[in-house]
Order: C-alpha cells, then sequence, then structure tokens
C-alpha cells in the first residue's frame, strides 16, 4: 500500500478512537434527543401557569383618563393625589405608579415613579401606559376598532418569491438561521479540538522522537499530507453523523416543542455547501496544526500557538447578531474570503441571505490554495525544525529558513 | 558495494560546528562503531545518513545509491531517545511500523510475533505500550527496528538504559544480525560495549575524526612497551625493566626499548616465581580516547 495511504489511514483510525472525538461526535444528537425528552417530561408534570394580575398606580392631574384600567393582565388603579400614590408604593399596595400632568397634551411627559432600580422601564409596562393613554386619548372620537387598530397597527406576513413569481421554498427567517447557526458553532468547536490533536499528535512524536523513526522509513511530504486527510477523514465522520441525525431530530423537536422548531428549514444548498465548508475547514485546520506542531518544540508550546488562530474561527461567531442587522456589509464579503474565518462565515451567511456565486467560487478557491501553499510550508518547516527539539525559533528566523531552507 | 559510504560530510548548526569533514565506510556483515563523548556529533552523522537533515557538503550513499523511498524500506534505524504510541499495543505498533517499510500486515505479524517469542515478550503483545517498562519499550523499539529484515541497522546509543539481562539479549541479536550479513552500526559512548562488539570503528570528537579503521589494529598501535602481572613471592631485579608501577591486583612493568615481554616472561618463569596473570599491557578504547581527544585539545 502507498505509504502516504498507510499514514492516512492510521491517523484516521488513531482520530475516530479518541474519547474526545467519539464524545464530540455523539454529544450533539446525544444532547438534543435529552433537550427533547426533558422539554417533554416539563411540559407533562408542570400545569398551565396562572396568569397572575398585577395593578399599577396612576394620578390623573390631566382629567378624562378614567377608562380601559384593564390592560391585559395589568389593572390601572387611580389615585387622586400623589401623596396617596406614594403612600401606596411604600406600604406595597402597588409596585409602581405614574402620573399624568396637567400640561400632558401638550409637552408628552409623564412620570413614572417605583422602587425598583431598573436599567430601563420594561417594554410590557411602557405598552400598557401607552395603550392606556391612547385608549383614553381617542375614547369617543373613534369606533373601539380602530382604537385597537392604532394600537396594534400590523401583523407583518412576509413571503418571498423566485424570480418567476412562484412562493420560494425556502422563505427565510429564523427558523433557516438556526441550523446554519448550530453548524457552524460545531464546526467552530469541532477545528478547534482536531487542531488539538494534530498538535498534539505532532508534539508528541517529535517529543518521543517516534518521528525520527517515521522518517526513516516516509518523506515529510507523505507523513503531512497522510495525516492531515486522515484527519479530514475523521471530520467527514463527524458532519455526516450530525448530518445524518439532524432530520430525525428535527422531526421529534417539531411535534414536541412545536412554534418556531416547525419552521426550521436545512436550505438544499446550505447541505451541500455545509460538507464542503466543512472539509475544507478541517483541511485548512489541520495543515496549519502541522506548520505549527513543525515550528514547535513540544506539544505543550504547540497549543499556545495554535490559540492564535483557533481564536479567529471564532470572530465570525461572535459578530453574527451583527449579520442579522448588516447581511450585506462588506465585511462579511471579506470574512467569507478571508481562508480562516471563511467556513463559519460562510455557513451562518448562508441562513441569513444568500451568498453571491462569485463570493463562493473565490472564497473556495482561496480555501483550496490555503491547504496547499500551508501544506508545502509546514512540510519544509517540519523538516527545518525537526531537530528544535530546545526553544521555539522566533517568527523572524523562521521566514528566514523558510525562505532558504 | 558497501552498505554506507559517507563522503566528506559537513554540517554546521547556527552557532557551532557538529559535524566537520567525516569520511567512513561500513561494509556488509561488518559491525561498526561510532564512537566519541556526548555532543561530539554521532547523532547528527547519522541523522545526515538517514536523510533527517541534509549535510552541507558532501555525499552520503546507502546500499549503493543516495537514499531514497526504496532504501529507506532496508535500512532499521533507532534513535536515541525510544518513542512509540502509547496507546497502540505492541503488535499493533510494531506492524503500523513494519507496514511504513513495505512490509504487508500478514507477513509483517508473523515476523513479530517470531521476535517477540525471542525475546520473550510473547505475552506482553496486546498490552498498550504505556503498561511496558522502559527496558521492555526499548527491546520493542528494537523489534521495530529489524522486523523488516533491514540490510542495514543503525542504532543510536542502544544499551542506555538496558539491565544486564537485556543487555545480553540485544548483543546477541546484534551478533546474529552481523552473521546473517547485515552491516550494523552502533553509535555510543560507552566504549567497552564496543570493544567487546565491533570490528572498526570510527571515533570522532568535536565533529571530526579522531581514529578510523578496524579496532584490533587500532589497539595494536597504542599498546604500550609494559606488562601487566600478578604475582607472590619476591620479585626481586629483572634485566630490562626500568620501572614498577603498582595498582590494585597487579603490577606493571616497563620496559626498556630492547626487551620482549616473552623474555620477561622467561626470565620470571626460570626465577620459580608464582606467576597469577602475565598479559601484555592493552590500553582500553577509553584511555585511548582520552589519549586523543586530549593530544586535539
Amino acid at each position: 500500500m502507498n505509504k502516504t495511504l498507510l499514514i492516512f489511514r492510521h491517523e484516521f483510525l488513531h482520530t475516530i478512537k479518541r474519547k474526545g472525538f467519539i464524545i464530540m461526535t455523539l454529544i450533539v444528537p446525544v444532547l438534543a434527543l435529552m433537550a427533547i425528552g426533558v422539554f417533554q417530561l416539563i411540559s407533562t408534570i408542570e400545569k398551565p401557569p396562572v396568569v397572575e394580575t398585577t395593578t399599577i398606580g396612576y394620578v390623573d392631574e390631566a382629567g378624562g383618563f378614567d377608562q380601559y384600567t384593564t390592560q391585559g393582565n395589568i389593572e390601572l388603579v387611580r389615585f387622586d393625589t400623589p401623596g396617596d400614590a406614594t403612600a401606596a408604593l411604600i406600604n406595597g399596595d402597588v409596585p409602581e405608579y405614574f402620573v399624568i400632568p396637567p400640561d400632558y397634551l401638550s409637552t408628552g411627559v409623564i412620570n413614572r415613579y417605583t422602587l425598583e432600580k431598573e436599567v430601563e422601564t420594561p417594554p410590557i409596562i411602557t405598552t400598557v401606559i401607552k395603550n392606556f393613554l391612547t385608549s383614553n386619548l381617542l375614547a369617543g372620537k373613534v369606533p373601539p376598532e380602530t382604537v385597537y387598530r392604532i394600537e396594534a397597527p400590523l401583523d407583518l406576513v412576509v413571503t418571498r418569491l423566485t424570480e418567476t413569481g412562484e412562493v420560494a421554498t425556502e422563505q427565510g427567517g429564523f427558523g433557516n438561521v438556526i441550523i446554519p447557526g448550530i453548524f457552524s458553532l460545531l464546526l467552530a468547536l469541532s477545528l478547534m479540538l482536531s487542531s488539538t490533536y494534530m498538535v498534539q499528535g505532532l508534539g508528541d512524536e517529535k517529543e518521543s522522537r517516534l518521528i525520527e523513526v517515521l522518517l526513516s522509513s516516509v518523506s515529510t511530504r507523505q507523513l503531512l499530507v497522510g495525516k492531515v486527510l486522515g484527519l479530514g477523514a475523521a471530520g467527514l465522520v463527524q458532519v455526516v453523523i450530525w448530518l445524518a441525525s439532524a432530520p430525525l431530530l428535527l422531526r421529534l423537536a417539531s411535534s414536541t416543542f412545536g412554534g418556531v422548531i416547525s419552521t426550521i428549514q436545512i436550505p438544499a444548498d446550505f447541505l451541500v455547501l455545509g460538507i464542503v465548508y466543512f472539509i475544507l475547514g478541517y483541511l485548512l485546520f489541520a495543515a496549519l496544526s502541522a506548520g505549527t506542531g513543525a515550528i514547535s518544540p513540544n506539544a505543550r508550546e504547540g497549543q499556545q500557538l495554535a490559540m492564535i488562530y483557533t481564536m479567529l474561527v471564532f470572530v465570525p461567531i461572535w459578530f453574527s447578531s451583527l449579520l442579522f442587522i448588516f447581511p450585506n456589509s462588506p465585511i462579511w464579503v471579506v470574512l467569507t474570503i478571508f481562508p480562516v474565518t471563511a467556513p463559519m462565515a460562510a455557513m451562518l451567511r448562508l441562513g441569513v441571505s444568500d451568498i453571491a456565486v462569485w463570493e463562493l467560487a473565490v472564497s473556495i478557491a482561496v480555501l483550496v490554495l490555503s491547504i496547499i501553499g500551508v501544506l508545502f510550508l509546514a512540510t519544509r518547516a517540519l523538516r527545518i525544525y525537526l531537530l528544535m527539539y530546545g526553544k521555539r525559533p522566533n517568527w523572524g528566523e523562521i521566514i528566514q529558513n523558510l525562505r532558504s531552507g | 558495494m558497501h552498505a554506507v559510504e559517507v563522503s566528506r560530510i559537513a554540517k554546521s548548526f547556527a552557532d557551532k560546528v557538529a559535524v566537520d569533514d567525516l569520511s567512513f565506510s561500513v561494509a556488509p556483515g561488518e559491525m561498526f562503531g561510532l564512537i566519541g563523548p556526548n555532543g561530539a556529533g554521532k547523532t547528527t552523522t547519522i541523522r545526515m545518513m538517514m536523510d533527517i537533515i541534509k549535510p552541507d557538503s558532501g555525499e552520503v550513499t546507502i546500499l549503493g545509491e543516495k537514499l531514497s523511498e526504496a532504501t529507506k524500506d532496508r535500512l532499521g534505524y533507532m534513535p536515541e531517545e525510544r518513542g512509540l504510541y502509547k496507546k497502540l499495543s505492541v503488535l499493533e505498533s510494531i506492524v503500523y511500523l513494519a507496514s511504513l517499510k513495505g512490509m504487508d500486515r500478514h507477513s509483517a505479524t508473523e515476523k513479530a510475533n517470531e521476535l517477540l517469542n525471542h525475546t520473550g515478550m510473547l505475552d506482553s503483545k496486546k498490552k498498550k505500550i504505556e503498561e511496558l517498562s522502559k527496558g521492555m519499550g526499548q527491546i520493542i523499539q528494537l523489534i521495530v527496528t529489524i522486523v523488516h529484515d533491514p540490510q542495514l541497522v543503525i542504532l543510536d546509543e542502544p544499551f542506555a538504559g538496558l539491565d544486564p539481562v537485556n543487555t545480553e539479549l540485544l548483543k546477541g541479536i546484534l551478533a546474529d544480525l552481523r552473521d546473517q550479513g547485515k552491516a550494523v552500526i552502533l553509535s555510543t559512548h560507552q566504549m567497552s560495549q564496543v570493544e567487546e562488539l565491533c570490528d572498526r570503528i570510527l571515533m570522532i570528537n568535536n565533529g571530526k575524526s579522531v581514529l578510523y579503521g578496524n579496532l584490533s589494529e587500532i589497539k595494536a598501535r597504542y599498546r604500550g612497551n609494559s606488562v601487566r602481572l600478578d604475582f607472590k613471592g619476591e620479585l626481586g631485579e629483572i634485566p630490562g625493566v626500568t620501572a614498577r608501577r603498582p595498582h590494585k591486583g597487579y603490577t606493571e612493568l616497563l620496559l626498556d626499548g630492547e626487551t620482549t615481554p616473552q623474555q620477561v616472561l622467561a626470565h620470571l618463569v626460570s626465577r620459580g616465581l608464582a606467576i597469577n596473570r602475565f598479559e601484555v599491557a592493552t590500553p582500553s578504547l577509553n584511555e585511548i580516547f582520552l589519549k586523543e581527544a586530549g593530544k586535539k585539545a
């Protein structure tokens, strides 16, 4: 058998037998199943929640605000003077009160008093006060249905059409974002873990000098290509297991949770591109880690160095909330093309909006070239730094050595 | 054809010259000692032979050609510090590393079992490497080195950390390899092992060749003009002896230029002295080395 293939086989089997890898692979479906189970358990035990009525006090100095004192679950109680209201507040009869000053109509100012320390007024309270004021201002002037419509003027229903005018199969929305979001987070964790394996493995082989035995049998290129492909194949197994378990879990989950879960979709192009990016991401990180392992004297120092690029993996995820607000920002194009962040950025974006074909093409091309380039440099570095067991060379030396070596 | 032909290799690292203009050759069926103190350049020399690092200048031929993937299959190398995959079993380790030498799994397993049996370690074949003692680990490492029946075997400090039983076992295996016509290179700073095992040696110090050639010839060259004598009774005056040096357990007699050891022995026997030991004083390799290293320094 070809020696690269032998190393590939060994590394692949070695990786998928690792406890950390097995846990990482199985924990996703298992955790999801557990969450569904626990939810089901709780929902059967728990009685429907009793709706609690709260009261809010108010003082009407402007006059005319005496109707619609029931707003949902909140009861508005009128006090004659601010003094009475304050006394009730201190007594604990009401948790808060507000004052409608005499010049309210011209200024719009409402004074709210509470014992609580708050960052801002809870939205529900704002809505209640707003609706109470609106209803009273409009009372008798327009029909009650109009009052209600003014309070809640729209319930937006959006339908995405295709270019031919038919209803599109992918409708967007949060249901679309969830799977790519979870998937990219998993990919990031998985990449971090696999980088650790590579740096650890190579570091151990260097420390134990097993690498000298290996290199007396195979070339540095065979060794590293075999290792990188082995790790990549292990990553593929992982993603296939996750994706295969997803439809089953979703069906289970939507029958349990209903609501937003039933709107979850796996976008079709996501499935294909997800696998492509997953594999390319794995290969890139395996190659980067091979290089890191090559220039590090031992596994521990290698791990520290690997932190630099494994942190970058999470950049698209940190900024993912911005993606929902500014899906077309050029920063996303940069993150999609920059190889280290590309897999995560592309996956997140696939859930939120469409990515231009040229962007995907450039992104994948850059990834593939980076993998080849990094692997080439790692092979050289391994040869040069094989004997540096003592200390890590500084960056200037590394660059100089890679040029001349 | 030489098993190894090294011609004028040199290697410098950033701050020092590790190997300086070194040439030697090793023939098949020969046990060759690469000796010198720690840091002399032995390991660097071996790594250049293995193509793990490239020499700055000079050439290395292994089994008649420049080292290639095909030649790598025909040599076995045991580095100074030993390491194997800790989580792998003994048999799996041997079979995997043998497969990297071009052996198929079936014959690798067969040969591994045979060698494990020979070294008395067959019972441990399912154990993980991390469960083995240090000495056992070394024996497994040796098996890994020779399992694929290499034509050239290079061992860096093979006796380090071995107990006397395993040392004897290793010596036996090495002698067998030589008798099968394999070239064996031992790199070590333990001169006594080399004296016992090797046919020819290369002694290096500070990356330079100090002594090179047939071991018995080298020793003969350094043979001093003295004899060692262990006796009972009164020694008296002996013609041709210029000085006496008492040592623990024997007395060293220094002869003048004309007198031979045989004449001294004949004289002692004729006087009826009880002789327990009489030998021509041959310096140990260690003494030769100290002498040579001192000369160059």
